[in-house]
């Protein structure tokens, strides 16, 4: 069964969210990457830019198909995890550890406030899975 | 309602990941697209294809009949020998692709599950003089043991000697006691085979491969890892690469396109001229220069205009590359021509390169 950590944020799009000082690291959820299976290719395009929440951080690229990577929040992006370059399977293996794609210095903290707990989202993705 | 295989409880056990394909609950993966097609290109692997519409033609017109709907020359089939080939419009247009088996007594015919009923309705307009045609689908599971080890696994439950059984040869026999079609046929480009059995002893037939196999780590498949297989092999899918608005020419298939059959077949006289004149386009293969994928519809460029359209991508786990199969202009078809996939707006280099992507397959065409 797939890990919600109870210490980080959701997304309805599949992305969690953790705030460290007033810098978040986004990935995608361990049910995401079992959906998406064998990622081949983390593309962040966003680096450097100042963008909204909801807003597209970058693609991911598995074998059967390619998602966009949402922003859980606003404010610039600051670094893309270059790790996943040559390992790109660590999002499968860690996905909230190793397998991290990029981090945001966060402009509005208080938009963490909207985004699912780690029950909300479990929930959330017990219905997807059976759709 | 979705259709059930007979293999459907040990997909569940096996951890499948269950999509819906052509009407049946089918695994698109189990432990993984990428560790699944490597298992197949290594050892062994089985893929539940029991899906594939399955239809036979008894009658002393069957032979006529068959050569009527399709475009190889069936007349060639021996007693035991099979053949791919294709249905068409007769605006040269594919129905659908099929193997055609002639069995003692029989013709059999194995379509693709998605086009089962159309084939059928198809067929059964065009039925005529002494032909009976029965759709044995349901009534039959169909397995395919695709690997290079996958010889060594049937040969231990296998009632005859399999390797005087020629690539597109078929024999009847007992497998783990169950009287069975074993074709040494495959949609991987490793040697291997296809089973078709009743679906009442389905299980034992199943059990029986996975503890003969056990030795080499042979593992179930899914249907993701069966689409990156074929498609390094340039191996065209249904819906993707062929369909009714392609022509089998343009599509590379001539090789199974008789048109030198004397009383010709649905289609030939646009397919003749297709041949003499040349397709407009043609079915290539795209080697991806970088990390890119390309994708289904994705436009192909050269110095910015379209030349042509992406039908199948991947990444292609052989190769750890992305390939693609589209259509391009006839001018730009040529191996060794630069192309750009535009992938969501960028731009991306991609080689027009020679079949098969994989050439290291096991399989051993006669």
């Amino acid at each position: 069964m797939a890990n919600f950590p109870t210490d980080l944020k959701y997304t309805k799009t599949h992305e969690w969210i953790r705030l460290e000082g007033d810098v978040a690291t986004i990935g995608i959820t361990d049910f995401a990457q079992g959906e998406l299976s064998d990622i081949v290719y983390v593309e962040i395009t966003a680096v450097g830019k100042t963008i909204k929440r909801e807003e597209p951080l970058g693609t991911i690229e598995a074998v059967k198909a390619v998602s966009d990577l949402y922003s859980p929040v606003s404010g610039q992006v600051i670094e893309a995890n270059g790790s996943l370059k040559d390992s790109p399977a660590n999002v499968n293996k860690d996905p909230y550890g190793e397998g991290w794609m990029a981090k945001v210095k966060v402009s509005d903290p208080s938009e963490l406030k909207s985004l699912l707990d780690s029950v909300a989202y479990a929930e959330l993705a017990r219905k997807s899975a059976h759709h | 309602m979705l259709k059930l295989t007979p293999f459907h409880e040990r997909h569940l056990a096996a951890g499948g990941k269950m999509v819906d394909f052509a009407g049946y609950d089918l695994p698109v993966q189990f432990h993984g697209i990428i560790p699944e097609h490597i298992r197949v290109r290594t050892t062994v692997g089985v893929f539940d294809v029991s899906h594939m519409g399955r239809i036979e033609f008894r009658g002393s017109d069957a032979l006529k009949f068959i050569n009527r709907m399709t475009t190889n020359d069936a007349s060639k089939l021996a007693v035991g020998q099979a053949q791919y080939s294709v249905f068409c419009y007769p605006d040269g247009g594919i129905v659908d692709d099929l193997v055609a088996y002639r069995l003692p007594g029989c013709y059999f015919l194995v379509v693709n599950g998605a086009n089962n009923a159309k084939d059928t309705d198809w067929l059964r307009e065009h039925l005529f003089g002494d032909v009976k045609m029965d759709n044995i689908t349901d009534e039959q599971a169909q397995l395919a043991i695709q690997g290079p080890k996958a010889e060594a696994v049937m040969q231990k439950i296998c009632s005859i000697p399999l390797s005087p059984i020629g690539f597109y040869w078929a024999a009847h026999c007992e497998v783990a006691g169950v009287k069975a079609l074993v074709s040494r046929t495959g949609y991987t480009g490793e040697d291997g085979f296809e089973a078709y059995f009743p679906a009442a002893s389905a299980l034992k037939i199943w059990d029986a491969i996975f503890a003969a196999g056990k030795e080499f780590d042979i593992e179930p498949i899914g249907l993701g890892a069966r689409d990156t297989l074929r498609m390094e092999m340039k191996m065209t899918l249904y819906g993707n690469d062929i369909d009714q608005t392609t022509n089998p020419i343009e599509a590379g298939l001539s090789w199974v396109v008789a048109l030198d059959k004397p009383e010709g077949f649905i289609g030939s006289d646009v397919l003749k001229r297709v041949e003499a004149e040349k397709p407009a386009r043609r079915l290539v293969c795209l080697e991806m220069q970088d990390r890119s994928i390309a994708r289904p519809h994705y436009p192909i460029m050269v110095q910015g205009q379209p030349v042509g359209t992406v039908t199948s991508g991947t990444l292609a786990p052989s190769l750890n590359k992305g390939i693609a199969l589209g259509y391009v202009k006839r001018q730009f078809a040529k191996a060794g021509t630069e192309v750009q996939v535009d992938i969501r707006g960028r731009s991306a280099a991609a080689l027009i390169v020679k079949p098969p992507f994989y050439k290291h397959g096991s399989r051993k065409p006669n």
